[in-house]
């Protein structure tokens, strides 16, 4: 964030969610009257592929893509997809990580391994990681579909702006198009706010 | 409320660039909107088909939405195709003779090339048809400037009587970015058709003398680039290169090199050779930096300047700044220094075919016949060539799957005598191209067995509608093909065509062993909606009862996503073999209910449990 921009990666698996993460984001950057730009590699994502949103505000933003080595926030929708995307991450930057697994089909066949401890890889390499389980959380206020807005929740400490502000993007949003949805999205909100706190801890030695 | 459409002049939105190219159009007073569906352009239809002023369609392929567009320019009115790289080559018969004709109403042409290949069977840099076809080109850099240069792209049409190309790439397509949206729309008044046949019936001798004027055209527009503003100098304290640039590159360039002077071509066809001529000399190298294809470079150099690109950039793929830098950083000769950190080596993610997908089906059929080529065509079935099925041999263009495989019919080797050749094809790809082939191949007495796999909708872009939904591109009811009788009035004999529920595979596997083994050519046509879109009903999700799944692993031949491996066991058998047995499980959230896994249990270890709703509702009344 040192040249007054701000990169966020979000990462996840098509249908997640991801793109209407990015979205949020980005229009909460916006309503603090920064200049942003967002960009996603989709397509054929939809049909369970990898998918990465960039979202890249600050006074004035030119390329719209996150650099390797250049992002300050990267929020993992699932565990393997957050270590897939990490040499994103600046050495100063934080994972957000949900400890989601979903092994791809290729993986059912046995043709490759999921990785055993995708966030104990995470934290080794000295990164600050948090990691929780955003489907337990989404699954206790009652909707799967809730994993979305803890997910921003947990990283709203992390931006430039008061975390109320991504809040409010998002449940004025929900207030205008699905009423009924407002309340329980302000929860999650606050759900993931909470749990995002909580710093993962390497399980292996310090090297 | 649509950000697009409700947008107020003078205020500000988050637009993509096809939503911006959509508004754009619609303040221009465009009155017909006209484009088949292909990632990235996809969404700019769409987003036109909210303005209810203007009419627009889903053509049936790109050559028929240019066609639309000249008919509409002709009647007078302001018009806009849109399609993918690879539609220009489709559509390219039309333009190529129109734009020596020239147009009466604004005619512009909305080309997305997928540089970097995130959607697409090849890479393609779209500013040679400008080159090739004597039109002007437009380069948007992100979401604002394709709003602007829409509505300049119609001004430059009609003032020099020529279709306009706006070349858009993957990058301002679908990169969302701050527009600020200046007006409403401007209604223009439509004169209708003024007959004139020495201009608009091109025969060699009214085309002929429509040459020297297209060539006294390119001069004016090279005129009309030299002055443009749309080709603007950002000027920079670091001379040590000066780059010309258009497009997306633009914006890496600036993000990467911020001192540096930059030329940045907006109206990049014809170039603004004199322009150039003089930005060179204000700096000690000039770079190009454009998106694919070295042409720019190729010009400039022709008209005598020392220039560098493509001998120190690719010449494929995206010009990010983790590209541009270390390049640039080497001509300079100052040192680069790479992130050490390495990219985890991962498992790959590749796409998958949905759960309940109805091509799920015909791919577990080929997977198990033998002595098949099988040729393909574009759409999501492509992906039957990937795992499990391994079903696929062939794929390059819209429509080719028919007449390639009457080719590899005609042009059996030796290894191909006993080999049945089948073609594979979604309908809204045989109704773009596929047709043709298939007529081609009945004439000429070929023998192929095809497997046209109708799931109403153009589905690798998103379920969009085509002849054989039933629907428009407004979600209105429209007339609907009948690919049966298609096919019969095509001449294939009607016992040889063959309607099949695609999730009964025993069915669906036998149907294809029977039609591969006749001696003349048949239609097979499943008949099962996308599951991603409205058509598709979800059922309740099944499960495997663990005590009675015996390991086979049929299921998982199927691909479903549904469907994953919950345990391996090695066994030995009495003879002393061993044998991997491989336990399923199926996901409840992902399974829709389609019961084609069920096909292959035959154990009946996969059952629908009762829902649970019913059992309360047995307590209520008991």
């Amino acid at each position: 964030m040192g040249d007054g921009i701000t990169n966020i990666l979000v990462v996840g698996i098509g249908g997640q969610g991801v793109m209407t993460a990015a979205e949020m984001l980005a229009r909460a950057a916006i309503s603090q009257g920064y200049d942003v730009k967002k960009t996603e590699v989709a397509g054929m994502a939809q049909r369970g592929g990898v998918v990465s949103s960039h979202v890249r505000f600050g006074p004035k933003v030119y390329s719209p893509q996150i650099d390797a080595g250049e992002a300050d926030l990267l929020i993992g929708f699932e565990a393997a997809e957050a270590l897939r995307w990490l040499p994103h991450l600046r050495p100063t930057g934080v994972a957000m990580v949900n400890t989601l697994r979903i092994a791809p089909p290729v993986v059912s066949a046995g043709l490759y391994d999921y990785p055993a401890d995708p966030i104990g890889e995470l934290t080794a390499t000295g990164i600050e990681v948090h990691a929780f389980d955003a489907g337990a959380l989404a699954e206790q206020l009652g909707n799967a579909k809730l994993v979305n807005t803890i997910m921003l929740g947990a990283i709203s400490d992390c931006l430039p702006f008061p975390a109320e502000v991504l809040k409010a993007c998002i449940v004025e949003g929900f207030r205008a198009y699905k009423p009924k949805l407002a309340d329980v999205n302000a929860q999650a909100f606050e759900a993931g706010r909470e749990a995002g706190h909580i710093k993962a801890v390497s399980q292996r030695p310090a090297a | 409320m649509n950000a697009v459409v409700h947008a107020k002049a003078e205020s500000r939105h988050l637009l993509s660039g096809n939503e911006a190219v959509a508004r754009a159009a619609w303040e221009a007073g465009v009155r017909v909107a006209a484009a088949y569906p292909g990632t990235p352009a996809t969404e700019i239809l769409e987003n036109i088909a909210l303005y209810p002023d203007v009419y627009s369609e889903w053509s049936v392929n790109e050559k028929v939405a240019v066609e639309v567009a000249i008919g509409a320019s002709l009647a007078g009115s302001r018009a806009l195709a849109a399609m993918k790289h690879v539609g220009m080559n489709v559509a390219s018969d039309a333009f190529m003779t129109q734009s020596l004709a020239g147009v009466v109403g604004g005619l512009v042409i909305v080309v997305a090339d997928d540089v970097g290949l995130s959607s697409s069977q090849n890479e393609q840099d779209s500013r040679y048809w400008g080159r090739f076809g004597h039109m002007p080109i437009l380069e948007p850099a992100d979401s604002q400037e394709a709003y602007e240069m829409v509505k300049r792209a119609f001004d430059l049409s009609e003032a020099h009587e020529t279709p306009v190309i706006v070349r858009m790439t993957t990058r301002v397509c679908h990169v969302k970015a701050m527009v600020v949206v200046e007006s409403g729309r401007i209604e223009r008044q439509v004169p209708g058709f003024q007959k004139n046949p020495q201009r608009w019936v091109m025969t060699p001798a009214n085309a002929k003398p429509r040459l020297p004027l297209m060539h006294q055209r390119d001069r004016a527009l090279r005129e009309a680039s030299e002055t443009s503003d749309l080709n603007t100098l950002s000027s920079g304290g670091d001379r040590r290169i000066g780059f010309v640039t258009s497009g997306p590159p633009f914006m890496h360039v600036r993000e990467t090199f911020p001192n540096a002077p930059v030329l940045k071509l907006g109206f990049s066809h014809p170039a603004p050779l004199d322009k150039i001529r003089a930005f060179a000399a204000q700096v000690d190298t000039l770079v190009v930096v454009e998106e694919t294809e070295p042409l720019l470079e190729t010009e400039i150099r022709a008209a005598g300047l020392e220039v560098r690109g493509k001998d120190v950039l690719p010449r494929f793929g995206e010009l990010a700044p983790s590209v541009l830098r270390p390049a640039i950083k080497a001509l300079l000769g100052e040192p680069h220094e790479v992130a050490a950190r390495a990219q985890a080596g991962l498992f790959p993610r590749p796409p998958t075919m949905c759960a309940s997908c109805p091509h799920l089906g015909p791919y577990f059929a080929l997977s198990h016949i033998r002595n098949l080529n099988i040729v393909g065509d574009i759409g999501c079935y492509t992906l039957g060539a990937g795992h499990p099925w391994n079903a696929l041999d062939t794929c390059i263009s819209m429509g080719a799957s028919l007449s390639m495989a009457h080719g590899m019919d005609k042009g059996r080797g030796e290894s191909d005598e006993k080999k049945s050749i089948v073609a594979v094809i979604g309908d809204s790809t045989f109704l773009h191209m596929g047709m043709q082939g298939l007529l081609n191949m009945i004439y000429n007495r070929g023998n192929v067995t095809v497997l046209l796999l109708d799931n109403r909708s153009v589905g690798m872009t998103g379920g969009q509608e085509n002849p054989g939904t039933g629907q428009d591109l407004h979600g209105l009811p429209a007339p609907r093909v009948d690919f049966a009788k298609l096919a019969e009035a095509l001449g294939i004999r009607p016992e040889r065509i063959r309607t099949v529920d695609p999730y009964e595979l025993p069915t669906m596997v036998k149907l294809v062993r029977e039609e591969t083994k006749m001696e003349e050519p048949s239609v097979i046509i499943t008949n099962r909606p996308c599951s991603l879109t409205d058509r598709f009903e979800r059922l309740r999700a099944y499960t495997v009862l663990d005590d009675q799944c015996t390991g086979c692993g049929n299921c998982i031949d199927l691909g479903c996503p549904a469907i994953s491996v919950a345990r391996r066991e090695t066994v030995t058998a009495k003879s002393g073999k061993t044998k991997e047995l491989v336990f399923a499980r199926i996901d409840p959230n992902t399974c829709t209910g389609c019961h084609m896994c069920v096909e292959t249990c035959a154990p009946d270890a996969i059952v629908q449990p009762e829902p649970q709703n019913r059992v309360i509702r047995i307590h209520a009344h008991g």
